[in-house]
């Protein structure tokens, strides 16, 4: 029901063709949607993170553009809720690249002044920054590593937008100087490492909408396109390639929902779930949209199909927090210590 | 989606455990991996010790002999059986597609005679659909049953026979409408596999063993009563078969592959290629293929227990299970490094991997090829009409 609600709704406001005027204008998304979201129950406190997968498969599907993913991915730990506002998380910088390395290792600085917390220092690959209100950043106090709110209306000047490959998603640094901010109670370790689970695990499910929507889009496609009078949906060499699509879609589909719900239930093989969903929504997303522009020729080659645009979510997902071969890694670990 | 046991399930499953430790061998977990085929006698001894303890026929109604439990339980019998690296039950084609196939459309006489045997062991069915000139093209098949009085009089040859050298049993596809073409005019037989005219002679397959046979059938009498389902319309009843021989796959298939992932960690830290960065990735890989197969099948299984027909997404698990198969055992050689040529005694573990490696060529091929399933996918999933 959820499902078919949110499925519904995105079909009818972000069509392809909305999605790419948005994806191409300045702000990158429609800043009323947040309110439209919160309308819809997107953002209820008692929503759990089995219903936000159901969610982020669904705008995977839409492509729908926004900071809700960072918010109640990223954000939602450190805050103990789903956040009022469009928020995001810093934590990469010159001493952490990976989420898992961010509570132990941090560059960014905290001083307290006697006016209060401040922070020095430059958070790179920052999901949203542009289009957030507030953003919650990683850095060190003199005795620890801490979580900060920083309010980013009133410090606009920190916020420095980078272009990014997928325009539905941008990513920014912020340059704080001296910046106030406001510290949060919630120990930093354990909200870095469910803000980790949580999204790889949202992700892998947007993953798997963005996957359904290439093969979709190429299947299409495949039926009516005809070449040597027959449609080409009748060749093998375009049907086995789609087959494979949807394999390594189903299959990937299979350890997202498991993912997701190992993060819900706090299951202990939570971190191998997240990592081998990880590595098979990327296989599966990637793959999927190259064999959808292969399958489609050189329409799926253009600007003006909206299929590009779904290729270039799967790369940003697939590099989101380390590449699969970093996730592999960690699963070699698990592996050959038990 | 649960994944986890409800409490029934759990008490099963401990004591199926209990139950297999009592009954293999106490150094059954410490030996060599078995190379090869199991010796068929071993096998159907401990066949019937299954049939005996109840773990025969788990989801076949109580009236032919098992146990009536919902399809979860077999899977948790094919996990740990697997676990433990316990043989099969002997009579695969029986369980998985004869049996099933006489439940949907056998008739009572046919049920009360059949069914009970092969749970225990005592009666084996091998299955005489494929011949030489009709593989993936099952419905061009040639073989005749030419109708005399209350017997059909079967002449042909049959192929890629599993179990036929040791079968009491055949379920045979046959022409029995001179004349008509493709899946019209098909007959479904059991066809008695000690009647006078059946040969059989086996076949020696790329690892050496004889593991399939070619029945050769001249003039065989078989009563009419032996006609599964309507005479002409033994196409519907063989699709029942093959939808049974991959429906029940996936759960046996990935708890096999589970045991040999283990197998491959194993090698991989005794050929010290266990820190060869390159080599863990590999290895990472196929644990997510393998991750991926098994919960597709929970899911699938979760659609079929719900909604009592198999979800489209278990189409793909035989695709991916031979494949992955076929990666890992290629890798697994690979590990052994200048000993990847030995085979037998001189061999790591006795040639076993070789022998997996060797024998995975089939997976892509037997029970329904992997063209022939992608074609299934893009047909009957995506609605890509037929290829030609």
């Amino acid at each position: 029901m959820l499902r078919a609600a949110a499925r519904e709704w995105l079909a009818d406001r972000y069509p392809p063709e909305r999605v790419a005027r948005l994806a191409d204008s300045d702000a990158g998304w429609d800043p009323t949607s947040w309110g439209e979201l919160a309308g819809l129950g997107w953002l209820d406190p008692e929503l759990d993170v089995l219903e936000h997968a159901v969610l982020a498969e669904e705008a995977g599907y839409a492509l729908l553009p926004g900071p809700w993913l960072s918010s109640v991915g990223l954000a939602l730990p450190a805050l103990g809720g789903a956040p009022k506002r469009p928020t995001t998380l810093a934590w990469a910088d010159d001493a952490a690249s990976r989420l898992r390395d961010a509570a132990t290792s941090v560059a960014c600085r905290a001083d307290d002044d006697l006016d209060g917390w401040r922070l020095t220092g430059v958070k790179r690959a920052v999901p949203d920054v542009a289009i957030a209100d507030e953003a919650v950043v990683v850095a060190r106090t003199p005795d620890r590593v801490a979580l900060f709110r920083v309010d980013l209306t009133a410090n606009r000047d920190a916020v420095h937008p980078l272009s990014t490959v997928d325009t539905t998603r941008r990513l920014g640094e912020l340059r704080l100087d001296g910046t106030p901010a406001e510290p949060i109670d919630a120990p930093a370790a354990g909200a870095l490492t469910s803000a980790r689970r949580r999204t790889s695990a949202l992700l892998a499910c947007e993953a798997v909408g963005v996957t359904q929507r290439a093969l979709d889009l190429a299947v299409d496609y495949a039926k009516t396109r005809t070449q040597f009078d027959r449609p080409i949906r009748s060749y093998q060499g375009v049907s086995h390639r789609l087959s494979n699509v949807y394999a390594a879609l189903q299959l990937a589909r299979s350890l997202a929902y498991r993912a997701a719900w190992c993060v819900s239930a706090d299951d202990p093989a939570v971190d191998e779930a997240v990592a081998s969903a990880r590595v098979a929504a990327a296989r599966a997303a990637v793959g999927g949209c190259e064999d959808a522009i292969q399958a489609m020729g050189g329409i799926g080659f253009t600007w003006d199909h909206p299929l590009h645009r779904f290729y270039k979510r799967a790369q940003w997902i697939a590099a989101f927090d380390g590449a699969p071969a970093a996730h592999r890694a960690e699963l070699a670990e698990m592996l050959f210590a038990g | 989606m649960d994944f986890r046991d409800t409490p029934d399930e759990a008490a099963f499953r401990r004591d199926l455990r209990t139950w297999l430790g009592s009954a293999l061998p106490a150094d059954w977990a410490e030996r060599d991996p078995h190379v090869g085929r199991w010796d068929f006698e071993f096998a159907r001894t401990w066949s019937r010790r299954l049939f005996d303890a109840g773990y025969a026929g788990l989801t076949w109604p109580v009236e032919y002999g098992g146990r009536g439990l919902p399809p979860t339980y077999q899977a948790i019998f094919l996990e740990e059986i697997a676990k433990a690296d316990a043989p099969d039950h002997v009579g695969v084609i029986g369980l998985g597609m004869a049996g099933p196939t006489i439940m949907a459309h056998g008739t009572p006489e046919q049920k009360r005679d059949h069914l009970r045997g092969i749970l225990s062991g005592d009666t084996i069915f091998c299955q005489g659909f494929s011949e030489p000139g009709s593989g993936s093209d099952l419905a061009s098949l040639r073989t005749r049953a030419e109708r005399d009085g209350d017997e059909f009089v079967v002449t042909g040859q049959k192929v890629w026979s599993s179990y036929a050298h040791v079968a009491d049993w055949c379920i045979l596809l046959a022409r029995s409408e001179p004349g008509s073409a493709k899946h019209r005019g098909l007959t479904y037989l059991l066809l008695d596999m000690h009647a006078p005219g059946v040969e059989v002679r086996p076949l020696r397959q790329i690892t050496g063993d004889p593991e399939f046979n070619e029945i050769f059938l001249t003039d065989v009498r078989v009563p009419v009563s032996k006609v599964v389902g309507e005479v002409g319309g033994g196409w519907q009843v063989a699709m029942t078969t093959l939808l049974h021989e991959r429906g029940t796959l996936g759960f046996a298939l990935t708890a096999r592959l589970e045991a040999l992932f283990r197998r491959l960690l194993t090698t991989a830290t005794k050929t010290g290629a266990s820190t060869d960065p390159v080599v863990r990735d590999r290895i990472a890989d196929l644990y997510v293929d393998l991750q991926a197969l098994r919960y597709t099948n929970y899911r699938s299984l979760a659609t079929l227990v719900k909604t009592g027909v198999p979800g489209p997404e278990g189409s793909v698990a035989k695709l991916h299970w031979s494949e992955t198969n076929q990666r890992l055992t290629s890798l697994a050689v690979e590990l052994l490094g200048p000993d990847a040529p030995l085979s037998g005694a001189g061999a790591f573990w006795g040639g076993y991997w070789q022998y997996q490696q060797l024998r995975s060529r089939g997976n892509t091929i037997e029970a329904g090829t992997s063209e022939i399933l992608r074609n299934i996918v893009a047909e009957r999933v995506l609605g890509l009409a037929r290829s030609r």
